[in-house]
C-alpha cells in the first residue's frame, strides 16, 4: 500500500477538454451536469471552469477525484464478481447486479466531471485475501467493507463541498445510494455467515471480520453535536451508535482502500 | 382473487398513493429547468438565488427573528428560517417517523415475524433518538424557536395490515432520505451539515431494509423508482416534502423560510 503514491497519482490527473467551455456560466454547467442532457452535452471541462473562473472550488475537484477512485474500485469489484461463474447465488444476483449498475453509473458520471483515470486493482488486498471471487462469503464480506467505507468517505467530504452547492447535492445523492447498498450487502452477509448480529445498520464498532476493523473504528461514538447522547430516551449504547453513521477522513479511507489499488 | 386483494390494498392505501405520486412527480433535475437556466447567468445572480453569498446569508440570518415559529397557535406551526429552520424541519420529520414506529411496535401487524419485529424496533429506537437529539440540540441552540410536539394523523394507515404498515414505512424512509438530501444546500453551519449526513445514511439504511422486507432479494432496496440513471438518490425541496407529509399531520406545518 502506498497512500502517497495514490495521492500523487490523483494530483497528476487533469481534466481534459480544456478551454471548451470557458464562456459557460457555472450555474449553466451544473444544471447541464445534473440533467439527462449531460451525456449528450459531451464537453466536460469541469476543471477549467472551476479552477480558472472560481479558483476556490479546486477543493471540490479533489473531492470528485477521490470519489472517482472509490467508485472505480467498487465498479471493478462488482464487475469481477458478476462475471465469476458460480460465485453469486442466484437469489442474490438481482441485488448485486443493481449495486454494480449504480457503481458503473457513478463512475460514468464522475468521469464526465473530472476525466478518466487508469487504475489497476489487487484483489488479494496485499496478499491477505485468496478467494475474493471464488468464495461468496469472502466476496460479500469485501462488499460490506467497501460499501460501509463508501458511506463514511462521502460523508467525510460534505464539509469540503459547502461552497459548491451543485456538487454537494450530487455527493449527498450518491452517499445515500451507497448507504442503501451497504444495508443490503450487510444483510446478505448476515444470512450467509449466520451472523444475526450484523444488521443493515452499524452497531458499535463491530466489524464483520477483523481484517477490516478500520472501516468500523469510531462508529461506536455516542457524542453528537458536542453532546453525549449516552442513555438518551433510555436507549442502549448500541441503539445510539446505530442511529448515527460516522465520517472517515480522506487519509483514513485511502489507508483502508490502498491495499486494493496497485501503484 | 388477486385483483381483489390488490383493490383492497389500494383502497387502504389511497392516501399513500397520492403522496407517492406527488413525490414521484418531482424531478429535481428536470430538463425544463436546465433549459430555463441555460441563458447566461452571472456569478452574482447565481449566488443570490442559491442563497449562499456570505453577505446575503448574513442578511438573512439577521431576519431570523421575524420568522419565529408560532407554537401551537391555531394548530399551525412555522419552522422558521436559516439553520434553525432546517433543524426544525428535520425535527418535524423525525417526530413523524418516531410516532409512526412507536405505533407500529405498540400495535404490531398481523403475523409479524420475530425478525421483522426486531428490525422495526431498532428503527423505532433510531427515530426516537433522532427526534430527542434534535429536541435537545434546538432547545440548546434556539430555545425560543424550537417547534412544539406535532400532532400526527395516521388514519390512512391500517396498522393491522403488513403491506399498509411497510408501505407507509417505505414512504417515510424514502421521504426522509430525499428531504435530507434536498436540505444539505440550505445548511450554513458545517457541523449541522455533517450531523445531517450522519443521520441521512441511517435513514437510507432503513429505506433499504424496509424495501427488502417488501420485495426480498430484488433490486428494490435501491430501486429504479428512487435511484435515477446516474445512480443518484432523490433530493427534494422542503416545500414539496411538507406537502407530501401533510396527510399525516394534524398540525399545519409551514416552512417557506427554511434555510433562508
Amino acid at each position: 500500500m502506498d497512500i502517497f503514491k495514490i495521492i500523487d497519482d490523483l494530483q497528476k490527473i487533469d481534466g481534459d477538454a480544456v478551454g471548451r467551455l470557458e464562456h459557460a456560466s457555472r450555474r449553466y454547467f451544473m444544471n447541464r451536469v445534473g440533467s439527462t442532457l449531460a451525456a449528450a452535452a459531451a464537453p466536460m471541462a469541469f476543471a477549467t471552469i472551476v479552477n480558472k473562473a472560481y479558483g476556490q472550488t479546486a477543493a471540490a475537484v479533489d473531492v470528485l477525484k477521490f470519489a472517482l477512485t472509490l467508485e472505480y474500485l467498487e465498479d471493478a469489484f462488482y464487475k469481477e464478481g458478476l462475471k465469476a461463474s458460480g460465485l453469486i447465488p442466484d437469489k442474490y444476483k438481482a441485488s448485486i447486479a443493481q449495486i454494480g449498475k449504480h457503481e458503473s453509473q457513478h463512475v460514468a458520471y464522475l468521469v464526465k466531471a473530472v476525466g478518466a483515470m487508469n487504475l489497476q486493482f489487487d484483489w488479494t488486498y496485499g496478499g491477505k485475501l485468496s478467494d475474493t471471487f471464488s468464495n461468496f462469503k469472502t466476496f460479500i464480506t469485501v462488499a460490506t467493507a467497501l460499501e460501509d467505507t463508501g458511506v463514511r468517505a462521502y460523508k467525510g467530504q460534505a464539509g469540503a463541498l459547502m461552497k459548491d452547492p451543485g456538487i454537494l447535492k450530487v455527493a449527498l445523492q450518491v452517499h445515500s445510494v451507497e448507504a442503501r447498498h451497504a444495508a443490503q450487502v450487510r444483510r446478505i452477509f448476515a444470512v450467509e455467515n449466520s451472523s444475526p448480529g450484523t444488521k443493515g445498520w452499524i452497531t458499535g464498532n463491530a466489524s464483520p471480520i477483523a481484517l477490516v476493523q478500520a472501516v468500523y473504528n469510531g462508529e461506536e461514538n455516542l457524542t453528537q453535536g458536542g453532546v453525549n447522547l449516552k442513555g438518551l430516551a433510555g436507549k442502549s449504547d448500541n441503539a445510539v451508535s446505530e442511529a448515527f453513521d460516522e465520517i472517515l477522513t480522506k487519509e483514513q479511507v485511502l489507508a483502508i482502500a490502498g491495499p486494493f489499488i496497485k501503484a | 382473487m388477486f385483483s381483489q386483494i390488490v383493490f383492497r390494498w389500494a383502497k387502504e392505501n389511497i392516501n399513500l398513493f397520492i403522496v407517492m405520486e406527488r413525490i414521484a412527480g418531482t424531478n429535481t433535475n428536470s430538463d425544463n429547468e436546465g433549459q430555463k437556466l441555460s441563458s447566461k447567468v452571472d456569478r452574482r445572480s447565481f449566488l443570490m438565488s442559491a442563497g449562499i453569498a456570505a453577505s446575503v446569508g448574513a442578511a438573512m440570518v439577521a431576519c431570523t427573528k421575524d420568522h419565529e415559529p408560532t407554537p401551537g397557535a391555531g394548530g399551525s406551526v412555522d419552522l422558521g428560517s436559516g439553520d434553525v429552520g432546517v433543524l426544525n424541519y428535520a425535527y418535524a420529520l423525525e417526530q413523524l417517523e418516531a410516532a409512526f414506529y412507536t405505533q407500529v411496535i405498540a400495535t404490531p401487524y398481523d403475523s409479524i415475524s420475530e425478525a421483522e419485529r426486531t428490525i422495526l424496533t431498532d428503527i423505532r429506537d433510531h427515530e426516537i433518538i433522532h427526534r430527542d437529539f434534535f429536541k435537545a440540540a434546538l432547545t440548546a441552540a434556539a430555545p425560543t424557536a424550537i417547534i412544539p410536539a406535532l400532532e400526527v394523523d395516521f388514519s390512512s394507515i391500517n396498522f393491522k395490515n403488513r403491506d399498509s404498515v411497510l408501505g407507509a414505512a417505505k414512504l417515510f424512509e424514502d421521504t426522509g432520505v430525499a428531504a435530507y438530501n434536498g436540505a444539505g444546500n440550505l445548511i450554513k453551519t458545517a457541523d449541522y451539515l455533517v450531523l445531517a449526513g450522519k443521520i441521512v445514511s441511517v435513514e437510507a439504511r432503513h429505506a433499504s431494509v424496509i424495501r427488502d422486507l417488501l420485495k426480498q432479494n430484488t433490486a428494490d432496496f435501491a430501486g429504479d423508482d428512487v435511484v435515477d440513471n446516474d445512480g443518484l438518490d432523490k433530493a427534494i425541496d422542503p416545500a414539496v416534502i411538507l406537502a407530501a407529509v401533510k396527510p399525516f399531520l394534524k398540525t399545519n406545518v409551514t416552512g417557506a423560510n427554511v434555510g433562508k
